[in-house]
């Protein structure tokens, strides 16, 4: 059988298929705590990436047809992104543990011949401390780049670097699933 | 919903046949790849299964070639294909985006500034679900060549853009598909960043003259394989 098919990047154009409701994953009527998750992209200059396509999932609460559980959103002249959406509980992880509350998110851009992947988890939720994927990360200034911080009452934010900065800002973990 | 099987990991890629991010032949991956090492990441339920699409909130849109009944200048084209996994199976009832230019090359977006004609009868975006058996099917208009800034003179070959997402988010794929006999393909360092020959060509699309239409539409084929499962559970 051949292999997966070959990546290629989404482009500057990509906006043809942008429909800005799709950045409200609780527009369908779910029930649950709203929360946002904003925040922005900047490239290896420091500079916002202002055409990207940010993609949030998130495996908990269960999707169904109140809540599709996947959002996405793009970036804009300040590199700026914004989701409402229904907060995560933990979800199982391997073996018998949990893992903290987390969205999966995806990059794709200009640039991007195939997505980055990373996580957003929730600053100060006590189940950070045993998950496996941010136990995996040392650097506590790498691990940090997982977490988004409060901004207010269900407000976070997360800004995501997609390369080491020009005055040694920590580059964004990004994962190899 | 989601049984052992939707909850199983997904295999590596192959290696060569997805692209790196860091292409030098392709000037925009320069300050946006990453620098440091990717973490790994063994596949947890957020990994293994993905967000499914009802047609009812995410409605279809199989005709890209006419705007209001009126119907776009240039090519008039059917492309059909079969999206399975890397076993085999048909990958059914999942959702397929598509974007692309007009004939002239020209996308309806603010941000393409390229002198050629914007169509107001052809609708750069599409959308359609696979049936059972994974074959998908829309109808639209050859999209046209056009130049960009990566280097001198560069232009793109004729591609659709795709998106497709499988049954989990880490099998999520974003691509390209050309048309055979395009000379700008050898020059092209999108295409050419796979490193994989045989996974590139599978990129290009085929003449298929059993969906082509009389007095109609030429077609053609594109199939599609997204990322299997590692585990191959007990089945039938
Ligand atoms: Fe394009």
């Amino acid at each position: 059988m051949p292999s997966a098919t070959s990546s290629q990047t989404i482009g500057p154009f990509w906006h043809l298929i942008e429909h800005p409701e799709w950045a409200d994953l609780t527009r369908f009527g779910a029930a649950g705590s709203k929360v946002t998750l904003s925040g922005s992209i900047t490239d290896g200059d420091g500079n916002p990436v202002t055409d990207a396509a940010v993609e949030l999932w998130q495996s908990d609460p269960p999707s169904d047809e109140s809540f599709p559980g996947f959002g996405r959103c793009r970036t804009d002249q300040r590199g700026e992104f914004r989701f409402t959406t229904i907060k995560p509980g933990p979800v199982p992880g391997r073996g018998n543990a949990q893992q903290a509350p987390h969205f999966a998110i995806a990059l794709h851009a200009r640039g991007l011949l195939k997505a980055l992947m990373t996580r957003a988890y929730f600053e100060g939720d006590p189940l950070n401390e045993t998950d496996q994927l941010l136990s995996a990360v040392e650097d506590p200034r790498r691990r940090g780049t997982l977490l988004a911080r409060p901004e207010g009452k269900d407000r976070w934010r997360l800004d995501i670097r997609l390369q080491r900065g020009p005055h040694g800002e920590t580059e964004t973990v990004f994962l190899d699933i | 919903m989601q049984g052992e099987r939707e909850a199983a990991p997904f295999r590596p890629y192959p290696p060569g046949t997805q692209p790196a991010y860091d292409v030098p032949g392709y000037g925009s991956t320069h300050k946006r790849h990453p620098q440091e090492p990717l973490v790994q990441l063994p596949h947890t339920v957020t990994e293994s299964i993905g967000p499914h699409f009802s047609s009812a909130h995410f409605p279809p849109i199989p005709d890209l070639s006419l705007v209001d009944g009126k119907p776009a200048l240039g090519e008039r084209i059917i492309v059909h294909g079969r999206i399975t996994d890397e076993d085999g199976r048909p990958v059914s009832n999942t959702i397929v985006e598509i974007w692309q230019a007009n004939a002239s090359g020209r996308y309806q977006h603010p941000g393409d500034q390229h002198d050629a004609p914007i169509d107001p009868n052809f609708r750069g975006e599409g959308r359609v679900y696979t049936d059972d058996q994974g074959w998908y099917r829309f109808t639209s208009i050859k999209p046209g060549a056009y130049p960009w800034r990566n280097h001198h003179n560069a232009w793109r070959p004729n591609h659709i853009h795709f998106s497709f997402f499988g049954s989990g988010f880490a099998a999520r794929l974003i691509t390209q598909m050309y048309f055979p006999g395009d000379p700008l393909l050898a020059l092209d360092p999108i295409f050419l960043s796979i490193p994989d020959q045989g996974a590139r060509n599978r990129l290009v699309c085929a003449l298929d003259m059993t969906v082509t239409e009389p007095e109609w539409a030429l077609g053609y084929r594109f199939d599609v394989v997204l990322r299997g499962r590692e585990a191959t559970p007990m089945e039938s």
